[in-house]
C-alpha cells in the first residue's frame, strides 16, 4: 500500500488516527516540516498579492520606515539627549525603525492570519500553525530591502560597520521569534474574540513608544529600566544599533532579557494555540 | 493484508447551540460571565445552560480500499459534519476514526484560490492547499490546464474569470489530486452539465484506480452512477448502509426522502424561536389523489402553519424554497406576495399560509421543499426546516401537458405552460401568394 517510490509521500504518511483531543497536545514539528511546501506557497502568495495593482510595489517596504524617520527627525531630532552623541539622528532612528517595522508588520500579519484564512480553515486540513508562521515570511523580504537602504544611509553618513554587524542575523531571528510569539497568541485569541482586531493596531502604536525606536533607551529613568527591559523589543532594537553603528557597549543584559521573555511568550503561546486549534473550524 | 481504508468507531460530534446570535464572541462577555458566576451560584440560579446538539452520533462503519461510497440523507443529517471530522477540519467529540493513506478533501470548488492571482498561480496555490507537492503540480500542470480548458486565460487574474471558468479550473485541480482517500462534498452541484459529466468521469477513473472515495450528495442520479455502496444518515446516525440502489430506494421511500406532510405536536421539538415556530407543512393536490404523486397538470397547494408571537409590528412571513433532485433551487416564494396580509398584524396565535403552485408549472420528478419563517429588514430567519416535505410530479403523457405527445426527455428545471399564438398570415398580394413556394424552393440546390 505504501509505495515508497512515489515522490508525494511525506504528507501524512500511511495512517491517520482521529479521536477527540484532550488536554495539552504535543507540538508536532514533524508534521509542520512535512507541510513546509505549503508554508512556502503561503509566503509566495502573500508576496505576489501584496504589491499587485500598486504603483510603487516593493518600494513600500522602504517608504514606511523612511517617512517615519523623516517625521522623527523633524520633530524629535533636535531634542538634546534623545540620542547618543556622535551619531546622526536620522541614521539612529532608521537603524531602530528597520527592525521595528519588521516586528510590527509581522505582528499585525500573523495576528490576523487565522481569521483571514477562515474559509480555508473550514474547508481543508493543514497544521494551523502554518498560518501565523507563513504570515511573517513575506515581511522578511521587505526587511532585506529596508536593510539595503539602511546600508546606503550608513555610507551617506560615513559610518562603516565592523564585524559586529554579523550579530544582525541573530538579532533578526530574535525579532522574528518575538513577533511570532506574540502573533501566535493573538491569532488564536482572535479566532474567538474579534476584539483583537481592534486592539492590535492600537497595541502596535503604544508599543512603538514603549520601545527605543525614536529615542535611546538610556533616557529612561534608572528606576524604570528594569520594567522597561521586559519589553523584548527594547533589547532587540538596542542590539541592532550596537551591531550596526557600534556606538556604545554591547547591550548583553538587555538582549538576554529579551530572549528570555520571548521564549516564555512563545512557549505559552504555542501551548495555548495547540489547545484551542481543534475548535478553530467551529468558532471562526 | 489489511485492506480497510477507513474504519470509524462510535464517532460523534456535538456543537453548542444558542451561540448563534453572536458569532463573534466578545471578551467582555466571557469576562462578565466569569464575574457573574459566583453571584449566580450564591443565588442558586443555574448558570445559563448551553444546549448541545449532536450533529453526529455513534457512527461506525468500515470502508475497504477502492470502495466508492455515497453518503445521503436530508440536510442537517450530519453528512457534512462526518466529512469534516474525517478530513480533520474539526475534532470529533467522541469515538475514533482510522484512515490509511493520504487523505484529500474537496468541500468546495477552488479551495485556496485567491482572486488576485492568475490562473497559473492559482493552480499551484490550490494544489498546495489540497495537499499536492510542488513537483506533483508541475508534473500535472498541462493536464490540469487542458482539463479546465482555460489555456488562453492562464495569465489573467482569476477575479476576471467568469464563475463557470473558476469552477472548471478549481475542479480541474481537484480532479488531479492523487490521494488514496478522497472525501468529496456536494461539489458537483455547480458547473454546467457537460463539465459535471466530465468530472464524474474523472472521479470514477480515480475510483477504479483503487482509491477510496466518500461522496456526499443530494443527487440520487449521481450517487447511483458513481457509488457502489451508500450510507444513509439521519439525525447524525446511520439509518442504513449497503448496496447503493437499496439504500437510495429506502431513502426515497422512507419519510426521510419523501413525505408530503410534517407536523410538530408540541412547540418543544418544532423548529423555531420565540417569534415563530413551525406547526405543520403539507402538500395538498387540489384535484385529489395521492399527496406524493401529483399529476403535472394539477395545481398544488402547500399549506404551512406556524405559531406566531410577534407583537410590535413584526410581520413574519412564510417562505418556501423548491429544489429538484439535483439540489437545484427551482424558485422561491414568500407569503408577503399576499399584499393585504403584508400589513395585517400577526400578533399571537396560529397562522396558516397557503401557496398555490399552478398546474403545468413544475417539471417531472421529485420536488423537495424547504420552509422558513422570517422577518425582513434586517433578515432574521426565525424557523427553518430544510427539506421539510417532498413530492413527486408525474406526467401521464396524455397529450395535453407541456410535452404534448412528445415522449422523450424534456429539458428544463420547470415546465410552465406558456401562452403561444400561432397565426396563419393571409397573403397581401398576388406576388406574396407565390412567395412561400418560391422561398421554399430557393432552399433547394438548383
Amino acid at each position: 500500500m505504501t509505495s515508497r517510490s512515489r515522490p508525494a509521500q511525506d504528507i501524512p504518511s500511511a495512517q491517520t488516527v482521529i479521536r477527540p483531543g484532550r488536554g495539552w497536545v504535543s507540538l508536532d514539528l514533524r508534521e509542520l516540516w512535512a507541510y513546509r511546501e505549503l508554508a512556502y506557497f503561503f509566503v509566495w502568495r502573500d508576496l505576489k498579492v501584496r504589491y499587485k495593482q500598486t504603483l510603487f510595489g516593493a518600494l513600500w517596504a522602504v517608504i514606511q520606515p523612511f517617512m517615519l524617520m523623516v517625521v522623527f527627525t523633524l520633530f524629535l531630532g533636535r531634542i538634546s539627549g534623545i540620542a547618543p552623541e556622535g551619531v546622526a539622528y536620522p541614521l539612529f532612528a532608521f537603524a531602530g525603525l528597520v527592525p521595528w517595522t519588521l516586528f510590527s508588520q509581522s505582528l499585525i500579519g500573523s495576528s490576523g492570519s487565522l481569521v483571514g484564512a477562515a474559509n480555508l480553515i473550514q474547508k481543508v486540513y493543514f497544521p494551523r500553525l502554518l498560518l501565523p508562521v507563513a504570515a511573517i515570511g513575506s515581511y522578511l523580504l521587505d526587511f532585506v530591502i529596508a536593510m539595503a537602504v539602511l546600508g546606503l544611509l550608513m555610507l551617506y553618513f560615513g559610518v562603516l560597520p565592523t564585524l559586529t554587524v554579523l550579530w544582525v542575523i541573530a538579532l533578526t531571528a530574535l525579532t522574528v521569534t518575538t513577533s511570532l510569539a506574540v502573533g501566535i497568541w493573538l491569532s488564536a485569541v482572535n479566532v474567538r474574540y474579534r476584539d483583537v482586531r481592534y486592539a492590535v493596531p492600537f497595541l502596535v502604536q503604544l508599543w512603538l513608544f514603549a520601545s527605543p525606536v525614536a529615542y535611546s533607551a538610556e533616557i529612561v529613568p534608572a528606576e524604570w529600566q528594569a520594567i522597561y527591559q521586559l519589553n523584548p523589543m527594547a533589547g532587540v532594537i538596542e542590539g541592532f544599533r550596537w551591531a550596526l553603528l557600534g556606538q556604545s557597549a554591547p547591550p548583553v543584559g538587555a538582549v538576554a532579557v529579551s530572549a528570555i521573555v520571548t521564549v516564555i511568550v512563545l512557549v505559552t503561546g504555542l501551548a495555548y494555540f495547540r489547545r484551542v486549534e481543534r475548535t478553530f473550524a467551529d468558532v471562526i | 493484508m489489511n485492506d480497510i481504508a477507513i474504519s470509524v468507531e462510535g464517532l460523534g460530534k456535538r456543537y453548542r447551540i444558542g451561540h448563534q446570535r453572536d458569532p463573534y464572541g466578545r471578551l467582555t462577555e466571557s469576562l462578565w460571565g466569569a464575574l457573574r458566576a459566583p453571584i449566580d451560584l450564591a443565588r442558586r440560579r443555574p448558570r445559563e445552560t448551553s444546549e448541545w446538539i449532536w450533529a453526529l452520533r455513534d457512527v461506525s462503519f468500515e470502508l475497504r480500499q477502492g470502495d466508492v461510497v455515497g453518503v445521503i440523507g436530508r440536510n442537517g443529517a450530519g453528512k457534512s459534519t462526518l466529512l469534516k471530522v474525517l478530513s480533520r477540519i474539526t475534532d470529533p467529540s467522541a469515538g475514533s476514526a482510522t484512515l490509511r493513506g493520504r487523505v484529500g478533501t474537496l468541500l468546495e470548488v477552488g479551495t485556496g484560490f485567491h482572486q488576485e492571482l492568475t490562473g497559473r498561480e492559482n493552480v499551484f496555490m490550490s494544489g498546495a492547499v489540497l495537499g499536492m507537492r510542488r513537483a506533483e503540480i508541475n508534473r500535472k500542470f498541462d493536464e490540469i490546464v487542458e482539463f479546465a480548458g482555460i489555456e488562453k486565460f492562464l495569465d489573467t487574474p482569476v477575479k476576471r474569470y467568469s464563475s463557470g471558468m473558476q469552477v472548471r479550473l478549481g475542479f480541474a485541480v481537484a480532479a488531479h489530486l492523487e490521494t488514496e482517500i478522497l472525501l468529496v462534498d456536494e461539489v458537483l452541484a455547480v458547473g454546467d452539465a457537460d463539465f459535471q459529466k466530465k468530472c464524474l468521469g474523472k472521479m470514477s477513473e480515480i475510483g477504479h484506480a483503487g482509491r477510496t472515495i466518500m461522496f456526499v450528495s443530494h443527487s440520487m442520479p449521481a450517487v447511483l452512477r458513481l457509488c457502489g455502496r451508500a450510507v444513509l444518515l439521519d439525525h447524525g446516525g446511520i439509518v442504513t448502509a449497503g448496496a447503493t440502489n437499496e439504500v437510495v430506494r429506502s431513502y426515497l421511500e422512507s419519510d426521510l426522502g419523501r413525505t408530503g406532510e410534517r407536523r410538530w405536536e408540541s412547540g418543544l421539538d418544532a423548529p423555531g424561536d420565540s417569534v415563530a415556530r413551525l406547526r405543520s407543512i403539507r402538500v395538498a393536490p387540489t384535484e385529489g389523489g395521492s399527496a406524493e404523486q401529483i399529476d403535472i397538470r394539477d395545481p398544488i397547494d402547500i399549506e404551512v402553519e406556524y405559531w406566531s408571537d410577534a407583537p410590535g409590528g413584526h410581520h413574519p412571513s412564510v417562505g418556501l424554497h423548491f429544489y429538484n433532485d439535483d439540489g437545484v433551487c427551482l424558485f422561491a416564494s414568500h407569503d408577503f406576495n399576499d399584499l393585504e396580509a403584508r400589513t395585517r398584524s400577526r400578533d399571537r396565535g396560529v397562522v396558516r399560509s397557503t401557496c398555490r403552485i399552478p398546474g403545468n408549472f413544475l417539471a417531472e420528478g421529485r420536488v423537495v421543499v424547504t420552509v422558513s419563517v422570517a422577518t425582513f429588514n434586517p433578515l432574521v430567519n426565525h424557523a427553518v426546516e430544510r427539506d421539510a416535505i417532498a413530492f413527486q410530479i408525474v406526467d401521464r403523457s396524455q397529450g395535453d401537458a407541456v410535452r404534448g405527445v412528445y415522449a422523450n426527455e424534456w429539458p428544463g428545471v420547470v415546465r410552465p405552460m406558456l401562452e403561444w399564438n400561432v397565426d396563419f398570415l393571409p397573403p397581401t398580394s398576388a406576388e406574396e401568394a407565390e412567395a412561400p413556394s418560391r422561398a421554399l424552393s430557393a432552399q433547394l440546390p438548383s
